[in-house]
């Protein structure tokens, strides 16, 4: 794959989104650590900032998301968020973390009668399905997604996804979830506790029979009771919740929703955007475009890194010596030379230009890949988001590109 | 240097847990760390456990079958041959046949029990399932026995984030909650003894950042709390330091912005960049390159401050460098040699 000479990738015009009225829901996805959370709250208050009623679903609980959002928690209420200089015309922001377990427990009090929602609450597989289940964060954020959606109260949704150890896995859990709690092996393992379990009985064979001694013999016979327990009082509300699951995939692939895949310019979080791009294509899911987060310039851009080695090896008496330009840092001992600032600062500028240069390359074998995935870059900022402040530096940089 | 002379820090521990949140460098540190360790011989199995084939990538070798095979051989020094490096993706349902053949000769049925698609739903209703799983086929390379002596030296397991850890890590009241009696808890009982054993270390990755820093505070303060049942922490390492070749003065001067320009441009001359000289005698190169120093300069001051906040927690730091010229076999090398300069292996 050549990466020299492919045409650069169409900008993305992130002001133009969020100005956009028909957009209203924007899903932030990508790997772990390429700021996801921060991107989405600085894209929501941006949004705010330019007269949208806008609220923030993160379900990434950190802590310093909320601080710099001037909020002493999160919790999974939407919570206004005072904007720094609110001047006329602009809309508002909230912002709200996903809590899944409590997310459940309103699912279950919502649509069970007080007996039967008792019930499922004290059991111990409930418990356990709500609190650790590993489709669950996905599912949970889905639901409250739908929900915000059907409040109808922003006109404007932001939502980062859950740190999955891959992509996939946010578009597969509540498809996974759904086809679990209603799936043939929970009707299999249950059947003897369903009415008209006879029915089922006639499947009943030797797979079965094998089964339930199985999943006995490993867990033990005590697991097994709580399923069923739990799956004889959840039983009406299976048909709502595959209906709505799947009413939210729906809802994602309309135009109404915009895909922002984030990365940051390294091998591997661009290996897992290219992923995610070619995963979001498959199912159909409108993708907006790739923010390259923390992407380094140089106001000094055209003294190249050769260059500026070459300069700083000048200045060195013993030039050749004990210096090893390609660690591009501190190899000579600084007294060597009269002009240690300039040495320093050239070494740290080839350092910079070659960082530039490899980020480069992974931005274009990406676009060589994703031709026609629009792209916007933020540059890495020297100090780490606090506050609202920041995060509105970082709103500007989508902005400006 | 003979080998098993030198004193590491971690003389005893045979498990390695090596955690940290996502983007700074958890697998490739983890790669390091078995590199480090089969240098003074033997024999080190790395294990993965997310099935992101992420050693694949770092040893630049075909995609990891479940089973154990050579990826590296590390380098020795002149008095022992360097050992070598195994690698093994673990994934949950290849563990749960593994297990259910070797406590219930059930391997055909296995097959089955995949079509079904039984090992999901069981890793499902019960989540603490899979990770006694995974946990558990560490704590079986690490026990692993060939005519008496371990087959591996020592096992590094390139474990889930820090924000999954200490859940990962405490099977036992995890599984509980579900199995009260029965063999499964049987084994979560046998793979908590192996993880709170003096032989097990879990150690935090982290990058001089903000968030990656809080969350291994959090992360150190979570397992001190396991601690309590034996489970040792290990050490936190620093990922990705770059050195900077400026003195104290000079940093503190060009994070405000107060650096000697003229000594700066001086420099620049002499170096034969005049011409770059500005318009007027300005210079604009020399601001450039202020400015970088200037970004460079309050990086620097606030990674010293957030590894001052790392040391109070009390465990030990090894310094891993920024490889800035992609990461590939010789960095890891290079990674692995600077943690047993440290005394990490």
């Amino acid at each position: 794959m050549s990466s020299e000479g492919t045409k650069a990738p169409p900008r993305l015009d992130t002001d133009r989104l969020l100005d956009d009225p028909r957009t209203r829901i924007i899903v932030c996805c990508g790997s772990g650590g390429v700021g996801k959370t921060t991107t989405a709250a600085a894209l929501g208050l941006r949004a705010a900032e330019r007269g949208r009623h806008v609220v923030v679903l993160t379900v990434d609980p950190a802590r310093r998301l909320a601080q710099s959002m001037d909020l002493s928690s999160l919790d999974n209420t939407p919570r206004p968020v005072p904007l720094p200089d609110a001047a006329a015309g602009s809309g508002t922001l909230h912002a709200m973390m996903l809590d899944m377990k409590r997310t459940f427990d309103e699912i279950v009090e919502a649509h069970a009668d007080p007996d039967r929602a008792g019930q499922i609450l004290a059991n111990p597989f409930y418990q356990s399905l709500s609190s650790s289940f590993a489709g669950t964060q996905e599912y949970m954020a889905m639901e409250k997604l739908g929900q915000l959606r059907r409040a109808d109260q922003w006109d404007l949704i932001v939502v980062d996804t859950p740190p999955s150890r891959s992509a996939l896995d946010f578009l597969d859990a509540p498809q996974r979830l759904s086809r679990f709690l209603d799936g043939r092996l929970i009707k299999l393992l249950t059947a003897p506790t369903r009415a008209g379990g006879r029915a089922y009985l006639k499947v009943v064979n030797v797979g079965f029979g094998m089964l339930t001694g199985i999943v006995t013999k490993v867990l033990g016979a005590q697991v097994l009771r709580d399923v069923q327990t739990f799956v004889s009082a959840f039983d009406t509300m299976f048909g709502g919740f595959r209906e709505r699951a799947e009413d939210t995939y729906r809802l994602l692939q309309t135009p109404g929703t915009a895909f922002l895949v984030v990365a940051t310019p390294e091998p591997d979080a661009l290996r897992e955007a290219s992923y995610f791009v070619e995963r979001l294509s498959e199912d159909r899911m409108p993708l907006a475009g790739l923010i390259l987060n923390r992407v380094h310039r140089s106001p000094a851009a055209r003294l190249s890194a050769a260059r500026s080695l070459a300069a700083a090896e000048a200045l060195l008496p013993a030039a050749g010596e004990n210096s090893h330009p390609a660690n591009g840092g501190g190899a000579a001992p600084a007294d060597a030379t009269k002009y240690p600032l300039a040495v320093a600062a050239l070494r740290l500028h080839a350092e910079r230009m070659q960082l530039i240069a490899a980020e480069r390359r992974l931005a274009q074998r990406f676009s060589a890949a994703h031709p026609g995935v629009p792209v916007a870059r933020v540059t890495a900022q020297p100090e780490d988001v606090h506050d609202l402040a920041a995060l509105k530096v970082i709103g500007e940089a989508l902005s400006r590109d | 240097m003979p080998v098993r002379a030198r004193d590491t820090d971690w003389e005893g521990v045979r498990l390695h847990v090596v955690t940290g949140k996502g983007g700074t460098g958890k697998t490739t540190v983890a790669g390091a760390l078995a590199l480090a360790l089969a240098s003074s011989g033997g024999r080190v199995l790395l294990m993965e456990m997310e099935g992101r084939q992420g050693i694949a990538q770092l040893f630049d070798c075909p995609p990891l079958p479940y089973g154990e095979r050579k990826v590296a051989v590390a380098p020795g020094t002149s008095a022992v041959p360097g050992g070598d490096v195994y690698a093994l993706a673990a994934d949950a349902e290849s563990a749960l046949i593994e297990y259910l053949e070797m406590f219930y000769n059930l391997r055909p049925a296995g097959r089955t029990l995949t079509r079904l698609g039984i090992v999901d739903f069981a890793t499902t209703i019960a989540p603490g399932l899979r990770d006694v799983l995974l946990t558990g086929k560490a704590a079986e390379a690490t026990r692993r026995r060939v005519k008496g002596q371990h087959l591996y030296d020592a096992v590094v397991m390139d474990a889930p984030p820090t924000g999954r850890i200490s859940r990962f890590l405490n099977i036992a009241t995890e599984v509980s909650g579900l199995a009260k009696v029965g063999p499964i808890r049987g084994h979560a009982d046998t793979v908590q003894r192996v993880i709170r054993s003096p032989e097990t270390a879990v150690h935090f990755v982290t990058v001089l950042e903000d968030m990656p820093v809080q969350e291994t505070l959090d992360g150190i303060a979570e397992l001190r709390g396991l601690a309590k049942g034996g489970l040792q922490l290990g050490a936190v390492m620093i990922n990705m330091v770059r050195p900077t070749a400026l003195t104290d003065d000079q940093l503190a001067a060009a994070a405000r912005g107060g650096l000697d320009r003229d000594e700066l441009v001086l420099g620049l001359k002499a170096a034969g960049l005049e011409g770059s000289l500005g318009p007027e005698g300005r210079n604009d190169v020399a601001d450039a390159l202020a400015a970088e120093l200037g970004e460079h300069a309050t990086q620097v001051l606030n990674q010293r401050e957030h590894r001052r906040v790392l040391a109070e927690a009390g465990q030990p730091c090894y310094d891993l460098p920024l490889v800035t010229d992609g990461m590939d076999l010789a960095g890891l090398y290079r990674l692995a040699a600077a943690l047993r300069e440290q005394g990490a292996a």
